[in-house]
C-alpha cells in the first residue's frame, strides 16, 4: 500500500494532470480489488475461527453440521443470513430446513450472532467453501522452523588465541630472563639464582590478579542471576503447543488467559475451556510436532491425556469420569515483594502479549522469553511511552490531570510522556 | 486556646528522670551477641574468631538458603471455573457479622475464594458503612486454629469424632428417645426472622419445650424498665443525632453499649464543626470509671459504683420529678444539677442514657426522659432494637429446673454461661442432671467442653442467614466461603430433629423469595444485605409517647428501693467491657488482644485501673512527683493486689489511670478464658486466650432479677507478686515538641475562631507565611506532584478512640502480631495508632480530660526520613507518597530514630514466618515468641494475608503506606475506563472502617475532591503535626473542640 502512494506521489509529479488522472483511477482500481480479496480472505478465516470455529468444523460434524457446502444446501442466501444472525428466529418461523437440522443435533441451540454484517457473513462463507478438502494434498500453511541465523560463538576462538598468546608471553618472558641472566653472566655482574616462574612474585601477583577478576566477575553474575531463569523451559504434563493454538490456529491470547484483561494474574485457563473446542477436536493432523530434544510428539496422543483428566469419553460425547487438576509447572515467576498486574500492561498500557513472552506463537514449549529482572522491567517503564492525552482528547483521559506534562508537550520542553515520567520507576509501583 | 499541658504518661507529666533518659536514648537495643557480660570481645561466650566463623559460615548458608537452584513451582488450574469469578479480582459480598445478639451489616472482600477483609455496608442504615474492631477482627475467627473441625461426641471422659451428621442425628435421636424432661434452646439473643421461626416450628412439636435468650451483658433491668414504664418490653431507638445535650450514666454508648457503631455516627455527626455557624452538642458523663466514652465527654463527673442509682435519682429530682435527691458529695451535686439545667434548657432535644442494668435506676431515667421531653425526638420507638432481648430471670428458672431434673435436653447455641454467668456454679451442677445435652457452638469452650455432643456451628462468614437488629431494618447473610470444617447451622439439626426434611439453606431461600416478592427481590436482597420495612417483620411499634400517667408510683418505688440501697463499702470494683473484648466471644483473637486498649493503652491483659491517689496511698509513690513517678511507671512490672469480694477472690495487676474516682477498681470483663482443666485451654478456646488476663465475671451482683456489673464492697491485700503489663505509647517521645495537640472549647472558637491559623501564620511568617512555607522554608530543593497528590485529614473532634481503624488496618496490611512478649518490649508493629493524651489535675479525677489522636505515618514531602537511609530503601514519590522498599532495606533504623512522629517500626524478629530460613522463630531466650504469634503463621491463620501485601522478613522496617495497594487499585481502575480518578475510587481502610467519618483521603492536587473542600470549609481549625520543623505532612488534623458547659472548670 505504501509503495502505490509512493508511486501515485512520483506520478503527481512527473505527469500532466490527465495522465495523472487515468492512472490513478487505474491504480486506486487495482488497489482496492487487491485490497478487497485480501480483506474477504482474511476475514473470513479470522471471523470464523473467533465466533464459528468452537462448535462447527468446514469439513466435519462436531458440535454442529460440517459446513462445507452450506450454500449449496441452503440456496436462498438471505434465509442463510437469518440463520446465522438470528437463529431462533428462524426456527420460530417454522422453516422445515433448520427444524429438521435443529432435531437433528439434539436440539441444541446454536448462538446467535446479530452483529455480524453481510459482508462479515459472505467472507465466513466463502472461508468454508474454499476450505480444502480432506486429502494426502491438504496441508496446513507452512510454518517451517524459524530461518532465523544462528548466531556464531567466536568465544572459543578467541579462548584459544588469548591461551597462545599466553604461552608465547610467558616463553618470551622466559627467554627474556634467560638472556638478561647470559648478559649479566657476560658482563660479570653477579646474579642470583634464576627463580622458577611458579614462585615468582610477578607472575603469582598477575595470576592471582586474574583469578580475581575473572572469578569476581562470575560470582557476581551468579549473585545477580540468583532466583531469575530466563530460558527457563520445564516439560509440562500436556504438550500444550503454543505454535499450534495461537500460531496455526489463530487463537486469540485472551481465550485462554483472558484473566490478563481484568486480572493482576493472566492465569492459566480450566479444563473447561479447553473443551470448549477439544470436546469436537479430538485428533491432531497438523505438522508433526517436536520436543526440544527432537522426539516427536504425538499430538492426538496429548489430546487424550486431556480426555483423561477431565473424564471424558470422547466416543459417546459424554463426561463419564470426575474430571482431575492438571498441576502445570509455573514459567514465569516473580518474587512475593514484586507485584505485576497483567491487566494494567495489557488495557491500560496496551502492551502486547509478546513484548514480555516472546515469539510465543513460534513455542512449542513455552519457555521464558524475558529476564523478569528489575532492570528489565525499569529499562522498559522509562521508555514506553504512556496513551497521554492529546488536545484533540485522543488517549487515556486518566492522564488529563498531568497538566505540567500538557504545557511542556504544548511548548515542545517535552516530546512524550514516559511511564516513568507518572512515577513508573518508583518503588512503589511495584513493591508494596 | 488554653495553654493546657497534654501528657500521655505520668514520667511526661513529671518530666521524671526516666522519661528524660529514654527520650535522649530512645532506641536502646542491645545487640547480639549480648552475652558479653560486660567483659571484652575476647573473652566473651563468642570471641572474634567464633563470630568471624559464624559470619563466614552464614554468608554461605545464606547463599545457600537463598538457592542457586529455583524451586519448581506449580499452577493448579480449576477444572471447571466457577463463572464471573477471576482468580486474583476480588469479588464483594454484602452479608452479616453475628456475635451474640450483636448483627451489623458488613460487605465481605473475597480473593480467589478467601474472604479477607470485611468492610461496613454502606447501604445499612444503622451503620453506614461504619465499623467497630470487632467486626474488623472477626474474619480473624474464620481461620481460628481452636475452631472445632467435626461433630464430637463426649465418651468416657473425652470427646470423640462422629464421623458424619447423620451418625450424629441417630445419637441425638438414641439420647432423646423415652426421655421425659422438657426440651430447652438456649441462645443468645436471635434477632433473625427466619432462625426464630425456625425455632418455633420445631419447639412447637415437642410439648413444653422453651426457648431461652441469655444475654452474658444482659439489657434485662432496661427491658423490664420499659416494660413497666412504656407497657413494652423492648428497647428503643436512640437518636444521638438529634439531642443538642447528652448526659450518660455511665453507658459507654460509643464503645460497647448496646448499639456502639450506630451510636458513634449519630454522636460525631452532632459535634462536626461548621466553621460559619460553629456548634455542637453537649456530653455530659457521669461513671464511676474513666470509660471510652467518658473519655469524650465535654464535662465528665466520676462516682463510686454504689451511687449510679443515686446519681441517676439526684438528676430526676433536679429536672423536676417529684423525688427527694439522696445524698451526694457537693462537687456531683453541682454537676448534676448543671446537666439538669442543660437538658431542661433544651427540652425535646436531650437525651438520657444508662448502662446500668438495674430495673429502678432504668425507670429513673425513663422519667427522667420523659420530663426533658426527649421521648418521641431523641428517643423513639417506630423501631426497637431487637439486639438484647434475654431476661435474666428466664435463665435463673432454667438452671433451678436444671438442677432438680426437670430439663430433659438442652441445647446449647452460642452462649457460653460457665464462663460468663455470675453464678455458673450452679449451671454446672444443673448441666450435670440433664440426660442430653448439645453443643452447637464452634469451639469447645468453657460450657461445650461439659456437654455430651458437640456439633460445630459454622462461623457467620460460611452460612446463610439474616439478623433485624431493629425492627423493619433486616440484614442478610450468605456465605463467602465454603464452610472450612465439617460444621451444621444449627437451624439445620433444629429443622431435622423436628422431623422437617427442608434443610435451612432452603428453608431461608424459600421464606425470603415469597417475603420480598419473587426470586428478583430475594437476589436484590441478598446483594444489597439489607432490607428495609418488609412485611415479614415484626409490626412497626407505635410513634407516639406510650409513657403511661400512672408511672409515678412505679418511679416512687424505684426511688425508695434506690434510696435504700446499701451504701458502698471503702472500696467498690466496677466491672466494663473494653471495645476489643468485651464479653470475651472472640477472646481467642490476636487482633483484639494487641489492639491497645483505648484508655490505658495496654495489651494482652485485663488488670485493675485504679486511681493516681491508690498509688500514692498504698505503694507511697506519689505519681505527680518527679523523682518517684518512674517507681511505678519506667518498668512493665505492675504491682500484684488480691481483690475479694462476693465471695469470689482474684489476684490482679493495677495500672493508675488519671480520671479514676478514688476507691474504685474497674476491671475489664472477658479476659481469662480458661478449660476446666487448664492444660486443654489452647486446644479448646485457643492459643492467645490462654494467660490473658483473668475473669471477673463471679464478680458480679445479682439482686436477684438483674446482675449489676459492680460489687460495692470490696476486700483487697497488697500481695508481694508483680506482673508485667504490656503498654505501648510509654515510649516513643516527641521529644518536647508540643503543638501535637490543638484543642480548644467551644466559647473560645466561636469567639477567636482563627487563633490556629493565626498561630500558625505568625510561626512561618519568617518562611514565607502558610502560601510559600513549602518552597521557602527549606534549603532543599521543592519537587512538584504533576498528577496526583495523596492528602488525608483527620478530624480529632469526630474521632471517638474506638480502634476499628487500628484493626482494619492490621487486616488490610498484614501488620504482624508480636505478642505479649514483645510488646513489652516496644516491639508492637502498628502502623496506626491512636495516641492518647491527658489534660488536667491528677488529684481532681474530674478535671482530667483526654483526647485521642490517630497517628500514622504523616507521609512528609520534606521526610527526615528519607535522608538518613543509607540505601535510598526509603524515598519519596511524585505522588507525595513516603515509599518504603521492603526489599531494599537493610534494616539500619536511621529512618526511625529520625522520624519525629515516631511511626516506623521494625521487624526486630521474624513476626510472620516470611524468612527462608527455617529455625528463625526458635529465639529461646530474649526474644521467645509468644504462642500466639506462631499461632498467626499457621497455615490456617495465614489465608487471612491479603495477597496484594508484601509480608514482611525480619530485620526491615515498615510503616503506613496510605493503603498504596488501594491506590494503585483506584488508579488502575481509572485508567481502564479511561477517565479521571475521583473521590469513591480510593478509600484507605483506616477510613473506611471508621465508624464517625472521621478520615477522609484523596487527591489534594484535584480542587474538586471531598478533601480539598473540607481543608478549605475547615482552615480555622486546621493544622498540621509539627509543621514547624518544615517536614510538610500530607496529614493535616482539625483541632479538638470542646463544648464544657462553664468556662471555670478548665
Amino acid at each position: 500500500m505504501i509503495f502505490h502512494i509512493y508511486t501515485l506521489i512520483v506520478y503527481m509529479h512527473h505527469y500532466r494532470l490527465s495522465a495523472f488522472r487515468i492512472s490513478s483511477i487505474f491504480l486506486f482500481t487495482a488497489f482496492f480489488l487487491f485490497f478487497g480479496n485480501f480483506s474477504m480472505a482474511q476475514d473470513g478465516k479470522a471471523l470464523f475461527q473467533s465466533d464459528c470455529a468452537s462448535c462447527h468444523n468446514p469439513i466435519k460434524q462436531v458440535t454442529g453440521p460440517a459446513l462445507k457446502g452450506v450454500t449449496a444446501r441452503v440456496p436462498d442466501q438471505k434465509l442463510l443470513h437469518a440463520w446465522i444472525r438470528n437463529n431462533a428466529a428462524v426456527l420460530a418461523s417454522g422453516n422445515k430446513y433448520f427444524n429438521d437440522l435443529y432435531i437433528q443435533f439434539g436440539k441444541t441451540p446454536m448462538n446467535t450472532f446479530p452483529q455480524l454484517t453481510d459482508p462479515e457473513i459472505d467472507a465466513i462463507l466463502k472461508y468454508i467453501e474454499t476450505y480444502p478438502e480432506p486429502g494426502p494434498g491438504a496441508k496446513g500453511p507452512n510454518n517451517g522452523p524459524s530461518s532465523q541465523v544462528e548466531e556464531s560463538d567466536n568465544s572459543l576462538l578467541y579462548g584459544i588465541l588469548t591461551l597462545i598468546l599466553a604461552v608465547i608471553m610467558l616463553v618470551l618472558l622466559q627467554v627474556n630472563s634467560n638472556l638478561k641472566k647470559l648478559s649479566d653472566d657476560k658482563s660479570g655482574v653477579p646474579s642470583s639464582e634464576p627463580i622458577p616462574f611458579y614462585r615468582n612474585k610477578v607472575y603469582i601477583t598477575f595470576l592471582v590478579l586474574v583469578l580475581f577478576v575473572v572469578g569476581g566477575y562470575y560470582v557476581v553474575q551468579a549473585a545477580i542471576g540468583l532466583g531469575r531463569q530466563q530460558n527457563y523451559q520445564p516439560e509440562q504434563p500436556i504438550f500444550f503447543s503454543h505454535k499450534v493454538h495461537p500460531g496455526t490456529n489463530q487463537i486469540s491470547c485472551l481465550y485462554c488467559h483472558g484473566g490478563a484483561w481484568d486480572s493482576k494474574m493472566a492465569g492459566v485457563p480450566s479444563l473447561n475451556v479447553c473443551m470448549n473446542c477439544h470436546a469436537a477436536i479430538n485428533d491432531y493432523k497438523g505438522e508433526p510436532l517436536y520436543r526440544e530434544n527432537g522426539k516427536e510428539v504425538d499430538g492426538t496422543g496429548e489430546i487424550q491425556k486431556l480426555y483423561s483428566y477431565t473424564g471424558y469419553d470422547p466416543k459417546s460425547g459424554k463426561y463419564t469420569e470426575p474430571g482431575k487438576q492438571i498441576v502445570w509447572i509455573k514459567i514465569h515467576n516473580l518474587p512475593d515483594h514484586v507485584y505485576f498486574n497483567h491487566s494494567q500492561h495489557i488495557r491500560a498500557g496496551k502492551v502486547q502479549c509478546q513484548t514480555c513472552h516472546g515469539n510465543i506463537t513460534q513455542m512449542n514449549e513455552v519457555k521464558q522469553f524475558a529476564e523478569l529482572s528489575m532492570g528489565w522491567c525499569i529499562n522498559c517503564h522509562r521508555t514506553t511511552k504512556i496513551n497521554f492525552p492529546d488536545s484533540a482528547g485522543n488517549g487515556n483521559k486518566f492522564y488529563s490531570i498531568y497538566e505540567r506534562f500538557h504545557q511542556n508537550l504544548a511548548t515542545g520542553a517535552m516530546d512524550s510522556v514516559t511511564v516513568e515520567n507518572i512515577g513508573g520507576t518508583e518503588c512503589q509501583k511495584c513493591h508494596y | 486556646m488554653s495553654e493546657k499541658k497534654y501528657w500521655k504518661s505520668f514520667g511526661e507529666l513529671n518530666l521524671s528522670e526516666s522519661y528524660l533518659k529514654d527520650q535522649d536514648n530512645e532506641f536502646r537495643e542491645d545487640l547480639p551477641p549480648s552475652d558479653l557480660d560486660g567483659k571484652g570481645l575476647f573473652d566473651a561466650k563468642t570471641p572474634r574468631r567464633d563470630f568471624l566463623k559464624y559470619l563466614g559460615f552464614s554468608t554461605a548458608a545464606a547463599t545457600l538458603a537463598a538457592s542457586c537452584e529455583m524451586p519448581v513451582r506449580h499452577i493448579v488450574p480449576y477444572v471447571v471455573k466457577p463463572e464471573n469469578m477471576v482468580p486474583g479480582v476480588a469479588d464483594f459480598y454484602a452479608t452479616t457479622f453475628i456475635s451474640g445478639g450483636d448483627a451489623v451489616s458488613v460487605v465481605a472482600k473475597v480473593r480467589d475464594g478467601r474472604p479477607i477483609k470485611l468492610e461496613g455496608n454502606e447501604l445499612s442504615p444503622l451503620t453506614q458503612g461504619g465499623t467497630s474492631a470487632r467486626v474488623q477482627a472477626s474474619i480473624l475467627d474464620l481461620y481460628d486454629t481452636a475452631r472445632l473441625r467435626y461433630p464430637v461426641q463426649m465418651v468416657n471422659g473425652t470427646f470423640q469424632e462422629v464421623t458424619s451428621f447423620e451418625a450424629f442425628d441417630k445419637l441425638i435421636t438414641d439420647s432423646m428417645a423415652g426421655q421425659t424432661g422438657t426440651i430447652v434452646l438456649l441462645t443468645p439473643t436471635i434477632s433473625s426472622v427466619t432462625t426464630k421461626q425456625v425455632i418455633a416450628d420445631c419447639l412447637s412439636k415437642y410439648q413444653g419445650s422453651r426457648h431461652i435468650q441469655y444475654d452474658a451483658d444482659s439489657f434485662s433491668g432496661m427491658l423490664l424498665a420499659n416494660e413497666a414504664s412504656y407497657g413494652k418490653r423492648a428497647i428503643p431507638s436512640y437518636r444521638f443525632d438529634q439531642a443538642k445535650v447528652i448526659v450518660s450514666l455511665g453507658a459507654d454508648f460509643l464503645g460497647t453499649w448496646l448499639s456502639p457503631i450506630e451510636f458513634a455516627r449519630q454522636y460525631a455527626s452532632g459535634r462536626k464543626i461548621d466553621e460559619k455557624a460553629p456548634g455542637m452538642n453537649r456530653h455530659y458523663q457521669f461513671e464511676s470509671m474513666l470509660s471510652l466514652t467518658g473519655s469524650n465527654a465535654d464535662e465528665r463527673f466520676s462516682h463510686k459504683p454504689s451511687e449510679t442509682g443515686a446519681v441517676a435519682l439526684a438528676l430526676l429530682a433536679a429536672v423536676g420529678g417529684s423525688v427527694t435527691a439522696p445524698n451526694l458529695s457537693e462537687k456531683l451535686k453541682a454537676g448534676i444539677n448543671k446537666a439538669a439545667k442543660d437538658l431542661l434548657a433544651h427540652k425535646g432535644n436531650a437525651l438520657v442514657v444508662s448502662g446500668s442494668n438495674s430495673v429502678e435506676v432504668q425507670t429513673v431515667v425513663n422519667a427522667i426522659n420523659e420530663l426533658i421531653g426527649s421521648n418521641g425526638t431523641s428517643i423513639t420507638w417506630d423501631a426497637t432494637n431487637l439486639t438484647r432481648q434475654g431476661i435474666e430471670s428466664d435463665f435463673t428458672s432454667l438452671v433451678a429446673d436444671m438442677n432438680q431434673g426437670r430439663i430433659g435436653a438442652l441445647l446449647i447455641c452460642d452462649v457460653n454461661p460457665v464462663y460468663d454467668h455470675p453464678e455458673s456454679k450452679n449451671f454446672i451442677a444443673g448441666l450435670a442432671k440433664v440426660k442430653t445435652t448439645v453443643s452447637f457452638s464452634g469451639r469447645l469452650d468453657e460450657t461445650t467442653e461439659l456437654c455430651k455432643f458437640v456439633l460445630p456451628s459454622p462461623h457467620f462468614l460460611e452460612r446463610w442467614g439474616d439478623a433485624q437488629p431493629k425492627t423493619g431494618t433486616v440484614s442478610m447473610m450468605q456465605p463467602v466461603i465454603a464452610p472450612l470444617f465439617r460444621t451444621r447451622p444449627f437451624e439445620d439439626s433444629l429443622l431435622l430433629w423436628s422431623g422437617n426434611k427442608t434443610s435451612y439453606d432452603d428453608f431461608f431461600k424459600q421464606y425470603w423469595t415469597s417475603k420480598l416478592g419473587g426470586h428478583e427481590g430475594y437476589e436484590k436482597a441478598l446483594q444489597d444485605g439489607v432490607v428495609q420495612r418488609v412485611s415479614a417483620t415484626e409490626p412497626l411499634g407505635s410513634v407516639s409517647t406510650p409513657y403511661a400517667s400512672g408511672n409515678a408510683s412505679i418511679v416512687s418505688a424505684a426511688a425508695s428501693a434506690i434510696s435504700s440501697m446499701k451504701k458502698g463499702g471503702s472500696y467498690e470494683l466496677v466491672m466494663y467491657q473494653q471495645v476489643s473484648m468485651g464479653v470475651g466471644a472472640q477472646s481467642n483473637n490476636p487482633w483484639l488482644l494487641e489492639l491497645p486498649d483505648p484508655i490505658t493503652r495496654a495489651t494482652w491483659d485485663n488488670y485493675a485501673m485504679v486511681s493516681p491517689n491508690f498509688i500514692k496511698e498504698q505503694y507511697h509513690i506519689d505519681l505527680s512527683d518527679h523523682n518517684q513517678s518512674d517507681r511505678f511507671e519506667s518498668h512493665p512490672e505492675r504491682e500484684v493486689i488480691k481483690i475479694k469480694a462476693n465471695d469470689h477472690e482474684l489476684t490482679i495487676p493495677v495500672v493508675a489511670v488519671p480520671g479514676m474516682p478514688e476507691g474504685v477498681f474497674a476491671v475489664a470483663l472477658g479476659y481469662g478464658r480458661q478449660s476446666a482443666d487448664p492444660k486443654n485451654t489452647a486446644d479448646y478456646i485457643g492459643i492467645a486466650a490462654v494467660g490473658a488476663g483473668k475473669n471477673v465475671f463471679p464478680f458480679a451482683t445479682s439482686n436477684g432479677k438483674t446482675t449489676e456489673w459492680m460489687a460495692t464492697d470490696v476486700a483487697f491485700e497488697k500481695t508481694a507478686e508483680e506482673y508485667k503489663i504490656a503498654q505501648v505509647q510509654v515510649h516513643g517521645s516527641y521529644e518536647g515538641r508540643t503543638a501535637v495537640i490543638k484543642e480548644m472549647n467551644l466559647s473560645e472558637f466561636v469567639k477567636e475562631p482563627e487563633e490556629i491559623l493565626n498561630d500558625r501564620k505568625e510561626e512561618l511568617a519568617k518562611y514565607g507565611g502558610i502560601e510559600n512555607f513549602d518552597t521557602e522554608g527549606t534549603l532543599y530543593p521543592y519537587y512538584d506532584k504533576p498528577g496526583i497528590h495523596w492528602g488525608m485529614q483527620i478530624d480529632l473532634n469526630s474521632c471517638v478512640g474506638c480502634g476499628a481503624c487500628v484493626v482494619a488496618c492490621f487486616a488490610e496490611n498484614n501488620i504482624a502480631i508480636v505478642g505479649k512478649n514483645e510488646v513489652v518490649r516496644y516491639h508492637d508493629m502498628h502502623w496506626m495508632r491512636i495516641d492518647r493524651y491527658f489534660t488536667g489535675n491528677l488529684a481532681d479525677p474530674d478535671s482530667i480530660q483526654t483526647i485521642f489522636q490517630p497517628m500514622l505515618c504523616q507521609h512528609c514531602d520534606n521526610a527526615p526520613c528519607e535522608n538518613v537511609c543509607p540505601v535510598s530503601a526509603t524515598n519519596h514519590s511524585t505522588e507525595g507518597l513516603n515509599q518504603m522498599a521492603y526489599n531494599r532495606c537493610i534494616g539500619t533504623r536511621y529512618c526511625a530514630n529520625n522520624c519525629p512522629f515516631k511511626v516506623r517500626r521494625f521487624n526486630w524478629e521474624d513476626y510472620m514466618g516470611a524468612d527462608s530460613f527455617p529455625n528463625n522463630q526458635d529465639e529461646q531466650g530474649v526474644g521467645k515468641l509468644n504462642e500466639a504469634v506462631l499461632m498467626m503463621n499457621d497455615d490456617l491463620t495465614r489465608m487471612v494475608l491479603n495477597p496484594d501485601v508484601t509480608v514482611r522478613s525480619r530485620g526491615v522496617m515498615e510503616k503506613c503506606s496510605f493503603c498504596v495497594q488501594r491506590l494503585q487499585d483506584g488508579k488502575l481502575r481509572a485508567k481502564k475506563e479511561s477517565r479521571v480518578l475521583t473521590d469513591g475510587d480510593v478509600k484507605t481502610a483506616c477510613q473506611q472502617g471508621c465508624p464517625t467519618q472521621a478520615i477522609q483521603f484523596g487527591n489534594i492536587n484535584n480542587t474538586q475532591s471531598a478533601i480539598v473542600k473540607a481543608r478549605k470549609d475547615n482552615k480555622h481549625r486546621l493544622y498540621h503535626v509539627l509543621e514547624e520543623l518544615h517536614v510538610l505532612p500530607n496529614i493535616t488534623y482539625l483541632a479538638k473542640v470542646r463544648n464544657p458547659e462553664s468556662e471555670e472548670k478548665v
